[in-house]
């Protein structure tokens, strides 16, 4: 008899096994995070710790009781303030993709369109903010945007303005913020797609009556849909729970589902309303995230 | 503008016959000293040339020779160095290519991916705001002339290799351009197909009475489709003319090489007589004699070029001392319907030599055999250069 391998005695080949770590990885550090806050969701606040109920009680002799407490989301619903962070968010996140979009868009095409040379250097220009750490790069942007800070001071001995712009904790100094540390998410994936542009379909939309703008529009931007989709997906779901940026540069008024979240939690250790909170954002963006990974799939099929 | 699709079938031109050989003939495409520099490179150098209406005209080289570039310049993709480009009478040198009444047929097609068939063909007409009952009729003309009626709402990547190619050429015919430009149009294609279709390019050609331009690095392509041909080398046309003129009367060594297979014995003349030469070829190990007088210097060295084919092999000794010599074969391929002998000369030299298989019970002449090799008279072509 042959020797049979203990995996495949209990159906797993050798590369179901393989297959198996990322969806385990999966399973405990996503998976099951997101099961404890649903329950947490459903739960009540409670003096206690962990400051809420729990889902199953046992409430009188052999009485074992789920409590399934839907007053998180109702809240959700009836206060407006939540509402309006959910909208701001969508809102902020939409004009910093677009605002990416016009930033990034005419990058990605330079690079593609580059010397091979100059685009790997380019490329490594694009990549190169990565190497330090984000907050560190939004700190960096307050000592550029603050009343005596560089921008300002520059401008100020230029003799363009007299008195220093108010930049900091506006709006503008937060979608600055975002858009700077998002763009390279837009322009590597929308590089990838026009790097795969045969050039020559513009010379033959030119020989057919095209001019160059007319090229571009009819032909180069149709075929780098799936890129622009990708980038701005990847631009604009983590965008709608962005935290970090919106508190450091935004002010008082960058009202964001990112940082009722963390008031929630952490100043009203109200945990089940931000449980609800996150779970809603979550549901949110499932479409968004469902609609990136078609696109993905389109993309490496090569169809377009 | 709404013209019948018939008007698209022209009668051909009287003058098709040989319009290049007529000084008074007005040429329908004029390239005047055209040079075209990239940094110290010349990609074209110097080249005028004159293509007559109705003609197919192959721009024929290896590749880097200019030929791709030259035809560039034609559809406004470069712009020259310097010299003037007339099309119809009109100065084209400097008019961007959506400006051209010239299209032309990418060697990768160039189809747009994300358009299906009629959409590729319509994409001219729609540019130039054709009213659209007339882009259909003209795209649904266009498309069953490329015999592709059928296939109008197929995407390009649900196509073969033949069928794209015929997508390419209806879109860019669909306009009904004055000048024709195809890059490599059958360079994709494999062997059977591309005969096919080169038969089936000429009687469109025809048909629809457009002047072709056809860039190619194939000398059997050329000689099929062409009505004339430009012999490209180092960006500089080295001789033009009918595809028999090219390959009868080269008028280079270079030429006479590139053009099939040749012979070339290399010597010096020693007779020049206004009706004939004889020339002394120690490569050849005998004397060559032409009869119709050349135009060189005396004692000149000279080159003769002889093809395979005009080349007699036998066994019995054939009347001499001239154009005789005496050799081994050394190699025979067998092709079917002929055979090429590689026959070498007591001076080391290799001489090619095919034979028709005429017989299917022929006396086979095999390895290591001697034989005595000859040509006519008038055979061989005597170059200078």
């Amino acid at each position: 008899m042959r020797r049979v391998p203990l995996a495949e005695r209990f159906g797993i080949s050798g590369r179901g096994l393989v297959a198996l770590l990322p969806y385990l990885w999966l399973m405990l550090f996503f998976v099951v995070p997101f099961v404890i806050v649903l329950k947490i969701s459903f739960a009540d606040v409670d003096l206690a710790i962990p400051p809420y109920t729990p889902l199953v009680q046992w409430t009188e002799k052999n009485v074992l009781a789920i409590k399934l407490n839907f007053n998180n989301y109702e809240f959700l619903f009836t206060d407006k303030l939540y509402i309006n962070a959910f909208l701001n968010s969508i809102k902020v996140a939409f004009l910093s993709t677009l605002l990416c979009l016009i930033v990034g868009y005419p990058m990605a095409y330079g690079i593609a369109r580059s010397k091979p040379t100059t685009r790997n250097f380019l490329l490594l220009l694009v990549i190169l903010p990565f190497w330090t750490s984000l907050l560190l790069r939004v700190y960096a942007w307050i000592g550029l945007l603050k009343a005596n800070g560089v921008i300002n001071n520059v401008l100020i001995s230029v003799g363009l303005i007299h008195e220093p712009l108010t930049m900091l904790y506006t709006p503008f100094a937060m979608y600055v913020g975002i858009v700077y540390s998002y763009l390279p998410f837009l322009i590597l994936p929308l590089y990838a797609n026009l790097e795969k542009m045969d050039w020559q379909l513009l010379e033959a939309a030119e020989d057919l009556g095209c001019k160059p703008w007319q090229a571009f529009y009819k032909i180069t931007l149709p075929l780098s849909r799936n890129g622009i989709l990708a980038g701005s997906m990847l631009v604009f779901i983590p965008a709608v729970g962005e935290f970090v940026i919106p508190a450091l540069l935004g002010g008082p008024n960058a009202l964001m589902i990112g940082r009722i979240l963390w008031d929630e939690f952490f100043s009203n250790r109200a945990w089940p309303v931000a449980s609800a909170v996150a779970i809603l954002l979550l549901l949110l963006l499932v479409p968004f995230m469902m609609w990136y990974q078609s696109i993905q799939a389109r993309e490496s099929a090569g169809t377009r | 503008m709404a013209t019948p699709e018939g008007s698209a079938i022209k009668a051909l031109p009287a003058a098709k016959a040989t319009p290049w050989t007529d000084p008074n003939a007005k040429a329908y495409v004029q390239l005047d000293h055209i040079t075209k520099s990239f940094g110290d490179l010349k990609a074209v150098d110097d080249v005028s040339l004159k293509i007559y209406k109705g003609e197919i005209f192959c721009l024929l080289g290896a590749s880097g020779c200019g030929k791709t570039t030259l035809l560039r310049m034609l559809g406004g993709f470069e712009t020259p160095s310097s010299g003037r480009i007339f099309i119809d009478g009109e100065d084209m040198t400097g008019v961007p290519p959506y400006e051209r009444p010239v299209n032309m047929m990418f060697q990768s097609y160039a189809l747009f991916p994300h358009m299906n068939v009629e959409q590729n063909v319509a994409f001219g007409l729609k540019q130039d705001r054709v009213p659209k009952a007339e882009i259909k009729e003209r795209v649904a003309t266009m498309l069953d002339l490329v015999k592709l009626g059928d296939f109008g709402k197929r995407k390009p990547d649900q196509l073969s290799g033949g069928q794209r190619q015929r997508v390419a050429l209806a879109r860019s015919l669909v306009k009904r351009p004055k000048l024709l430009l195809l890059d490599e149009p059958l360079g994709a294609l494999d062997k059977k197909l591309r005969e096919h279709t080169q038969f089936e390019l000429i009687s469109l050609q025809d048909k629809l009475g457009v002047t072709f331009v056809v860039v190619t690095h194939d000398q059997e392509e050329a000689m099929t489709l062409a009505s004339r041909i430009g012999v490209m080398n180092h960006g500089e046309i080295v001789q033009a003319g009918t595809p028999s003129e090219i390959y009868e009367f080269p008028s280079s060594k270079f030429v006479a090489d590139f053009i099939g297979s040749v012979n070339i014995f290399e010597g010096k003349l020693i007779e020049d007589e206004p009706e004939y030469v004889r020339i002394a070829s120690p490569e050849l190990g005998a004397t060559i004699y032409v009869s119709h007088g050349i135009s060189a210097a005396p004692e000149a060295t000279v080159w003769a070029a002889v093809r395979p084919e005009k080349v007699f092999m036998s066994t019995a000794p054939p009347e001499g001392p001239d154009n005789v010599v005496r050799g081994a074969v050394q190699d025979i391929a067998y092709l079917g319907d002929l055979s090429i002998y590689l026959v070498k000369l007591p001076t080391g030299k290799v001489v090619r030599v095919t034979q028709p298989n005429t017989s299917r019970h022929a006396e086979a002449i095999s390895w290591d055999q001697q034989v005595y090799l000859s040509w006519d008279a008038t055979s061989p072509v005597v170059v200078t250069r």
